[in-house]
């Protein structure tokens, strides 16, 4: 099991230097110097060329790569000129709320996909099964920024069971309570898309497995239908499911960008809208590296709790 | 493919959504032609005008707009945009993807890495660090949201021009002297263009959402022009005091891509042959019971009795008649086989006996099932799960598909012997240990913990048989336990079985196409042929003086060790298909004795003391001769 989650992580490697180095390049495609971003139209050559030194950029490309590597391999992102203070200060914070919505999306997303999809194949063609399939099409079509917006209209606005947007009350206590009331509405808008594909996934999984040898063999055993189904064949499915999950949570980090805009929860994906539109560079770079490599981490996570869902790939 | 039209045109849900999309199509060609208001003109007087105003359909934005032609300039502009994105890069994947897999080796590598590594960023990421390095823009957007969903077409077209650049027309190509280019343009892109246009139909829907996303986030479409996503954008700082201008655009993306999507579906499964044939159906609990008339009356005895039993496959409008009326027995300790070539209904007979077969296709259509005098077919699901493996249980042909791949064999076992008997998971185990020592697996302490692909396949076998043991069933049907095995291990199988079947007063049903093993095991012998027992008797007796033909023809297949040199007969032909029998006899037309007799109508199954054969012209002289 070591051995395995060694081999895997010494895989994501290359990966991980493959990212730093396609964000790096589309950063060094930028039109315009960075120099006269930050100098504003004012800049004099002189102080272009002295902005250039400070920032390495009259470097070869390669090196000023090299060097961008190892500022980040030592944790120095960079300094965001727009907010003056380092980009990983920013990044870890504003990832901390990320993380608190698309964890509960991605937890919602997959108990409820899993569930609607095992519930869909087990009644196929009955009427739960024509539900949700309709439900599932609808929650894959809808673009999630639209959903939360008639949420927000419906239970903040007009029902009042939630808070409109934010993460925190602006008065009052920090507590569970508070931080649940204001993550229920943009968790379950940016859990409905990445459902609907887990659902569908879900169900096709399962009915391929459900025509399975295996499946009869439970049955002849007379195992109840109802643990043929929730034991083995979804135990079995699983292994089918997993590797989606994994996608699903690079859709669910993606959704979150809209997802904070219309709720304007502080997270990462805001931050990186900001700072596109202040053209402030270095944040927007450390933070999609960040978020990359994160991701990377959790699939190597998926990965090793497939092996331990599947016996078979262990060995 | 006409097939494949008329399963679409059944398919309402994609009808509706492809008339949708053509009308919105239809509309958005035809904007410049409509007397629609100018969508960029202000009028702040009249702003946010509620919808169904005079002069304004659908009302105003916060600038005094007409909604009405705004929404319909930016569908416009959504659908063009979205489009584009999909062409660009279903152009630029499948080019990149043609060309790795065509050429193979090294490129093919090198370009496959870039792809993985591209897949390896959450989209927007990607998306985003474009459009920050080219600015907000439309086209920009539109650039970035067509580069990150290249490698999606790259990687699926480069699976597909593998698999095409070793068929034998592109070798043929090679051979006249086409180069490369020429090769791929004449004989690989024709192939790949339907599956890159496939590709294209399931992912517009998700380029438009993902553009109009960027639009929303005010990376894309820039004032005074907008597409849907950034009317949504604008509209939001309104959204609580005057919805209607949020609601009008998003509704729209919604209809867009919820018709797109429902088309896609439609074509998906339209062009899926496993959806044609139902192989996607879920089997459930039991199968299907439409009896056709009402179960016959008791007449066979035997703790297990079946009478006049009937399965069909339905499938579309065909029907197979797998057991066409099939009367057997068993007594407690006796070992009845039932033997014949695949396709014969001897696997569904024995599937039928606890509604096994899967279904949908499987239907018992006719017949009876009698354990201890209760019909079966009738029983309602709960008795049938008692029955199941707890009276009789079934040991089937390969272990290694029949097991649980994913659970320990102990668990198996012990979830066996709990589905029958409330005892506690320890007295379970240690029940389940006491199964394997029965069945003579060493070590069975260790072995309990193994998943089933850790052991030799006489060893997944035995854990079978110790499975159907668990809770002491009065019969067991063995459906072919021994084919997947080597010869050693069959025989070592065999001996196990009888040996239970005395020592335990067991009723076995034996299935298999080998004589060999019927000869070894069996005290009876039933051979079925097209979903119908054609003869039946003892062994001793069948084996010495087959009465059918077929059963002498099938005896005459089987070599024999030092038997001499004689000629192995094959039998000419292959049986009828179960959805087209013939009148009369099904094997007359690979009979030799065939007279129009036997082509006349149904043939009774004729009793002849304790035999009794289904044949017009029995086989009067022994086997041997018959077949010399």
């Amino acid at each position: 099991m070591g051995g395995y989650i060694l081999r895997r992580l010494l895989s994501a490697v290359p990966v991980l230097l493959g990212i730093t180095v396609i964000v790096f390049l589309i950063m060094a495609l930028i039109p315009g110097d960075p120099a006269t971003a930050i100098l504003g139209s004012y800049a004099t050559p002189e102080n272009v060329a002295r902005i250039n030194r400070e920032l390495g950029l009259d470097a070869p490309l390669w090196r000023q790569y090299l060097i961008w590597l190892g500022n980040m391999l030592q944790g120095d992102f960079g300094q965001s000129f727009a907010l003056n203070r380092p980009v990983l200060d920013e990044v870890l914070e504003r990832f901390g709320a990320t993380l608190i919505l698309a964890g509960t999306a991605f937890v919602l997303c997959a108990l409820l996909g899993i569930v609607a999809g095992t519930v869909s194949a087990a009644n196929q063609y009955g009427w739960a099964d024509k539900t949700i399939t309709f439900a599932v099409l609808l929650g894959i079509s809808i673009p999630s920024f639209f959903l939360g917006m008639m949420m927000i209209l419906l239970f903040a606005v007009r029902l009042r069971w939630f808070p409109v947007s934010g993460m925190w009350p602006i008065y009052g206590a920090r507590d569970a309570a508070a931080l649940i009331s204001h993550l229920a509405m943009p968790a379950l808008a940016l859990a409905v898309v990445a459902t609907g594909v887990v659902a569908r996934l879900s169900r096709s999984a399962l009915l391929e497995v459900l025509r399975q040898d295996f499946i009869r063999t439970a049955r002849a055993k007379g195992v109840h239908e109802r643990s043929v189904i929730w034991r083995h064949a979804l135990r079995a499915a699983m292994v089918s499911i997993l590797p989606v999950l994994g996608i699903q949570a690079g859709f669910v980090l993606s959704g979150a960008v809209y997802i904070e805009i219309v709720f304007q929860w502080p997270g990462i994906g805001r931050m990186l809208v900001d700072a596109i539109l202040r053209r402030d560079i270095l944040l927007v770079q450390g933070g999609v590296v960040f978020v990359a490599v994160c991701y990377v981490f959790f699939n190597i996570v998926v990965d090793v709790a497939q092996s331990l869902l599947d016996p078979r790939i262990r060995t | 493919m006409t097939a494949a039209l008329r399963l679409f045109s059944r398919n309402r849900l994609a009808l509706a959504g492809g008339i949708t999309l053509a009308l919105v199509l239809l509309l958005a060609l035809a904007v410049p032609l409509l007397p629609l208001a100018d969508p960029d003109v202000t009028n702040t007087a009249n702003r946010f005008r509620p919808p169904f105003s005079d002069g304004a359909l659908l009302g105003t934005d916060h600038l005094g707009r007409d909604l009405l032609s705004r929404l319909l300039w930016g569908t416009r502009l959504s659908l063009a945009v979205g489009f584009a994105a999909a062409a660009i890069a279903a152009t630029i994947g499948a080019a990149i993807g043609v060309v790795a897999g065509f050429y193979g080796g090294r490129l093919d590598n090198v370009i496959m890495r870039g792809v993985d590594m591209l897949m390896a960023f959450p989209y927007i990421l990607l998306a985003l660090a474009i459009v920050a390095a080219l600015g907000p823009g439309l086209l920009n957007a539109l650039i970035a949201v067509a580069a990150v969903n290249v490698p999606f077409f790259a990687r699926n077209i480069r699976g597909i021009t593998v698999g095409l650049a070793h068929k034998e027309f592109v070798d043929a190509a090679r051979l006249s002297g086409l180069s490369r280019p020429q090769i791929i343009l004449t004989e690989i892109l024709p192939n790949v263009l339907p599956v890159i246009v496939i590709a294209m139909s399931t992912t517009i829907g998700w380029m438009i959402l993902e553009t109009a996303g960027l639009s929303f986030l005010g990376l894309g479409s820039q004032p005074p022009q907008a597409d849907l996503g950034s009317m949504l954008g604008e509209a939001r700082a309104a959204l609580i005091s005057h919805p209607h201008t949020s609601v009008v655009p998003g509704l729209m993306i919604l209809v867009i891509v919820m018709s797109i999507n429902l088309l896609g579906d439609g074509i998906r499964d339209a062009l899926d042959p496993r959806l044609k044939s139902g192989a996607l159906s879920r089997p459930m609990a039991a199968t299907l019971v439409r009896r056709r008339a009402a179960a016959p009356e008791p007449r066979l005895k035997g703790i297990l009795a079946l009478e006049g039993l009937e399965t069909e496959f339905h499938i579309g409008a065909r029907k197979l008649r797998a057991v066409g009326g099939v009367s057997l027995a068993v007594e407690p300790g006796e070992c009845l086989g039932i033997i014949g070539e695949s396709g014969s209904g001897k696997s569904v007979t024995a599937l039928s006996v606890t509604r096994l077969v899967a279904s949908p296709p499987g239907i018992v259509t006719g017949g009876a099932v009698r354990y201890r005098g209760d019909d079966l077919i009738a029983a309602p699901y709960e008795r049938l799960r008692a029955v199941r493996g707890g009276e009789i249980a079934y040991i089937f042909q390969d272990p290694l598909a029949t097991l649980h791949p994913l659970y320990r064999v102990g668990d198996q076992l012990v979830e066996a012997i709990q589905a029958h008997q409330k005892i506690g998971t320890h007295a379970a185990r240690r029940k389940a240990i006491e199964l394997l020592r029965d069945v003579r697996i060493p070590n069975p302490e260790r072995r309990i913990s193994d998943y089933p692909h850790e052991m030799s396949g006489g060893m997944r076998q035995r854990v079978g048989i110790a499975m159907a043991l668990a809770n002491d069933p009065e019969v067991i049907i063995a459906d072919e336990p021994t084919t997947a095995l080597d010869v050693t291990v069959q025989a070592q199988i065999l001996s196990l079985l009888d040996d239970l079947r005395h020592s335990r007063d067991l009723a076995i049903v034996f299935i298999t196409h080998d004589f060999g093993v019927v000869a070894q095991l069996c005290d009876r012998v039933a051979v079925m042929y097209a979903g119908k027992v054609v003869e039946e008797g003892p062994t001793k007796a069948v084996l010495a003086a087959p009465r059918h033909p077929y059963t002498a023809r099938l005896i005459a297949c089987v070599p024999e060790l030092g038997g001499g040199r004689r000629r192995l007969e094959a039998i000419p032909g292959l049986p009828p298909a179960v959805d087209r029998l013939p009148e009369g006899c099904a094997f007359a037309d690979r009979c030799t004795k065939a007279r129009s007799e036997c082509r006349a109508g149904e043939i009774p199954l004729a009793p002849e003391g304790d035999r009794a054969v289904r044949c017009l012209f029995p086989e009067e002289s022994p086997a041997r001769e018959a077949a010399e």
